[in-house]
């Protein structure tokens, strides 16, 4: 073997092994991420956590029970929001549209899922809080919605289209008109995959921030109806980590460790769906 | 079974929106200076009053202007007064005024973290000045080391620590330097968001606090109570009788008895570097601002009612908390003021 | 079953042009209108949305013009704002991001297309996936808890004792600012670069990797040389995506970049980015032009967003196809 051959399979040794590291890294970056969390929020979960209003400042024994349930609020109007549109709109992409509409709908979708989340809050503070007069759980349920939308739609499409055309034409063959085709014959056949967009848009808007900080806005109280500022999960976690606070910082690592366990149960839950599913060629 | 849990879903949200609305919520916004203060107040107020919430939220005496001039929130808090233009804006918006109520009195001290000083320093408004202009960059430097001899001052760099986000503590702190540092004055004034010349920015009183705590060789300014109640060291100033004075209550007492006597209708008063020998030189009120107007009945007699209750029993509790009790002569004002609120 | 719904209007007087009301009786036309309109709704949105910031940004537009990008002064007591501190800071925590997520985000992606047997390529993707979910606040947390005092402690002081002759590290250390903020966007932004890529170069067609080999070259050598190439633009718009994302990031970077309007060659000064001035003075910008002027900055960071979001599609489509196309010969 020639002294060349060898340093080239030398170096193809070295740099494939280099990429293996690299992976490894970016892994393990993950699992440092919840192991400390894990290790931190576990130490400081408890009870009150989970049931009791936040103590004035200073004081400990608070806990983020508002929040919590703030963000469920937040989440439920966001859903409220988002799927159906992104669901009826992906319908309308994917069974009724010419090359034209479609196009730019498709444009107009990617344009809102690109856009910084800070800028969705500024759109909804203008368009919801202004007029209102009022921060409210509505104003940060319409941010967290917009930015659901687009996932929604994009993704739905995709499972829509999916579904193998001779479904299609068996429905149309026995003489079901096209609406009927899409409720009772497509729709269900992409539904697992439907599901995992939905669940996938919701895991990410979880655990937004920004678009809540003037929407939403926060709340040291239970937030009553719809029309009143809340606290969230992750705003809470924002105000608490930098804070002076020892018992704040406590309590921001539990919020944490809950949000993040969370949005991973819904991540792994939606990928098994999807794989247990129908049998959708990779794009 | 999946019909029914989102009907059984859906029952819940209803029951919630009809359960929450029994109480009456009242949203505020603004200062971080009295944010302990009022969040204390507000849960206190709470406990006596089932039916009222007021929510708070402390994003800073500007954001309080702000959100108050906007509208989207009932009442604000500052320590930095509104301007002129300020106020004309909100007049010209809303058709009727905002008032200040001032509830408490308090000090901005400077708070810093020298590895191997646990002492109190000195600090000279020369000195205060030098540091956050950016001139004076070591801690060994003569301006500091002057009023602090017996100190063992290291040369490392000074780290300055200021406001982010727009605040009445930086008004204070601004107001005290332009009124000692006429450079000050010029290059960079008076206001809750300046172009700092230097440092880094914290996000609220909070923010501040936990940087300087968590950054060795910096220097910060807080109001009293984040200092004492995160255990850092905070020095003594020079007031403008020559004496070094620590913050204390009876300090900030000291400083506000001038004004007291001489309290102007709209409450509008600056108490930084005022006369006497006791007097701490960076105290000041903080103030509610409170439309003059209110549409909601409910609302308009929920707040009257806590001011009268702010400036009663809530007095009380402003002491174990660091912030000093307001002068009698101004209670006694504000309490004829209260019926200005329609 | 449906009943009056002939999808032919043949049999009837108004053959051809049957009326939209008639039309309406038509389930599918029902279906069809309802549909559409959600659709349209996207759209409708997305054109507000660049509206509103379009003209909430009108008062900076007409008095500072192109000068807003010059400026470097942001001063709201006398109106005076320019945006270079924060286009900078954008800039340069997205390319710190950037230097480090690259190469190990390729590496890794290389790793995961070509080396790992399909299980553990599939296992491993699906766990950076999941690093891809994990929210900004978080990142936030853990780098104001642990890389703040790790950069402040043992980094910066490491850099500045090696490397400290280059301007890029120097000054004093105070475990925030532009570096700390790039690493914790690299965090961040590494699980885009990798799963894009590593579909990417899962698409390029057997044949190109097995002519290199037949031809005597490393395995090494076949995927440096061929492969990857092959797939260029593919990885370039994963680098975009990424880009893209680093850009638009707000809590994370706010929490650890220091909060100061300053423009500095060294990496431990500390710095601001627009989306994270806009989180701090949006709530209490007083006076139009201050607020009209976070908008204008908001309307910037769209603007770059965009382009690089569309760029990105682009590449990463003409690759696939290129691919696909050239898949069977």
């Amino acid at each position: 073997m020639s002294s060349r051959l060898r340093w080239r399979k030398f170096v193809s040794g070295f740099m494939l092994t280099m990429t293996g590291v690299c992976a490894v890294v970016a892994v393990a970056v993950l699992f440092f991420i919840l192991g400390y969390l894990v290790y931190h929020g576990g130490a400081s979960i408890s009870w009150n956590f989970f049931t009791k209003l936040p103590a004035p400042v200073g004081e400990t024994g608070g806990g983020m029970a508002n929040a919590i349930v703030g963000s469920a609020k937040l989440l439920l109007l966001a859903t409220l929001i988002g799927v159906p549109i992104g669901f009826f709109g992906a319908i309308y992409l994917a069974e009724f549209s010419g090359g034209t509409i479609a196009f730019v709908v498709r444009y107009a979708a990617d344009l809102l899922n690109g856009v910084p989340s800070i800028v969705i809050g500024i759109f909804a503070y203008s368009l919801v809080v202004l007029p209102f007069k009022h921060f409210s759980t509505l104003a940060g349920g319409f941010a967290l919605g917009l930015m659901m939308i687009p996932i929604t739609l994009r993704s739905t499409e995709e499972f829509l289209r999916a579904v193998p055309g001779a479904l299609r034409e068996g429905a149309m063959a026995l003489g079901a008109s096209k609406w009927k085709t899409i409720s009772t014959v497509i729709v269900p056949a992409a539904y697992r995959g439907i599901l995992t967009a939905v669940l996938l848009a919701f895991a990410r808007v979880a655990g937004e921030t920004a678009p809540l900080l003037f929407t939403a806005f926060g709340n040291r109280f239970w937030s009553p109806g719809w029309n009143q500022p809340t606290a969230s999960l992750p705003v809470m976690i924002f105000t608490y980590a930098i804070a002076p606070y020892d018992d704040w910082h406590r309590q921001a690592w539990a919020a944490g460790l809950v949000l993040l366990g969370l949005i991973l149960v819904i991540n792994i839950v939606a990928r098994a769906i999807l794989s247990r599913g129908i049998a959708v060629p990779r794009s | 079974m999946k019909r029914f849990a989102g009907l059984f879903l859906v029952v819940l949200c209803l029951a919630g929106i009809v359960w929450a609305d029994s109480a009456l919520s009242i949203n505020g916004a603004g200062a971080t200076f009295p944010y302990p203060m009022y969040s204390k107040w507000f849960d206190e107020y709470h406990k006596k009053n089932a039916n009222i919430q007021i929510n708070y939220q402390s994003i800073g005496s500007g954001g309080g202007i702000k959100q108050v001039t906007e509208g989207t929130v009932d009442f604000g808090a500052t320590d930095g007064p509104m301007n002129d233009e300020q106020i004309k804006a909100y007049q010209d918006k809303h058709g009727s005024g905002i008032l200040h109520f001032p509830t408490v009195m308090g000090a901005v001290v400077p708070t810093y973290n020298v590895p191997g000083v646990a002492k109190d320093l000195n600090f000279t408004p020369e000195a205060l000045a030098g540091i956050f202009l950016g001139k004076v960059t070591k801690w060994n430097d003569p301006l500091i080391a002057g009023a602090n001899k017996g100190v063992n001052l290291p040369a490392n760099d000074i780290v300055v620590v200021h406001r982010a986000d727009g605040s009445g503590t930086s008004y204070c702190w601004t107001d005290y330097l332009s009124k000692v540092s006429d450079e000050w004055k010029q290059k960079v004034g008076k206001g809750t968001s300046v172009n700092w010349p230097v440092g880094l920015g914290g996000k609220g009183n909070e923010g501040v606090t936990g940087t300087v705590k968590n950054t060795p060789n910096s220097i910060g300014y807080v109001e009293l109570i984040y200092a004492e109640s995160n255990k850092i060291p905070y020095g003594s100033v020079k007031n403008s009788a020559g004496a070094f004075v620590k913050a204390s209550l009876a300090a900030v007492s000291a400083a506000a008895a001038g004004a007291a006597k001489d309290m102007p209708e709209d409450f509008r008063v600056s108490i930084t570097d005022a006369p006497g020998n006791t007097s701490y030189p960076i105290s000041t009120f903080t103030w509610l601002l409170i439309p003059a107007k209110f549409s909601d009945a409910a609302k308009r007699n929920a707040i009257k009612g806590f001011v009268k209750w702010a400036l009663a029993d809530g007095q009380n509790y402003a002491e174990s908390l660091s912030y000093a009790k307001l002068p009698k002569e101004v209670v006694t004002k504000e309490l004829k003021a209260i019926d200005k609120i329609q | 079953m449906a009943t009056s719904t002939t999808t032919v209007p043949s049999a009837g007087p108004v053959a051809g042009s049957r009326s939209f009301l008639s039309r309406l009786r038509n389930g599918d036309e029902i279906a069809r209108l309802i549909t559409f309109l959600f659709a349209a709704s996207v759209v409708l949105i997305t054109l507000l949305l660049v509206f509103e910031l379009w003209q909430g940004s009108v008062l900076p537009r007409h008095k500072f013009g192109f000068n807003f990008f010059r400026t470097s002064v942001w001063d709201p007591i006398f109106d005076q704002f320019g945006a270079l501190p924060f286009i900078y800071g954008t800039l340069v925590t997205a390319g710190v991001a950037l230097i480090i997520a690259v190469p190990l985000g390729i590496g890794a992606a290389i790793f995961l297309a070509e080396l790992a047997p399909a299980r553990i390529s599939d296992t491993l993707e699906f766990f950076i996936d999941l690093l891809a979910a994990v929210p900004s606040v978080i990142y936030g947390l853990l780098g104001v808890f642990i890389v703040v005092p790790l950069m402040r402690e043992y980094i910066q002081p490491g850099l500045k004792h090696s490397l400290g002759f280059l301007p890029l590290f120097q000054g004093p250390a105070y475990g925030v600012g532009f570096l700390t903020a790039g690493i914790v966007l690299a965090i961040m932004v590494i699980p885009y670069i990798i799963s894009v890529s590593r579909e990417v170069l899962l698409s390029v067609p057997r044949d190109q990797r097995e002519a290199a080999l037949s031809l005597g070259s490393t395995r090494w050598e076949a995927t440096w040389k061929v492969v990857v190439p092959f797939a260029r633009g593919g990885i370039m718009g994963s680098i975009f995506l990424a880009l893209a994302r680093a850009l638009g990031e707000t809590m994370a970077v706010t929490m650890v970049i220091g909060n100061t309007p300053t423009i500095s060659a060294s990496l431990f000064s500390p710095g601001y980015s627009i989306a994270a001035v806009i989180a701090n003075e949006f709530t209490e910008a007083t006076g139009d032009l201050y607020l009209q002027s976070l908008i204008e900055l908001g309307l910037v960071l769209f603007i770059l967003t965009f382009i690089l979001n569309g760029l990105a599609r682009l590449l990463i489509v003409a690759t696939s196809q290129r691919g696909a196309g050239m898949g069977h010969t």
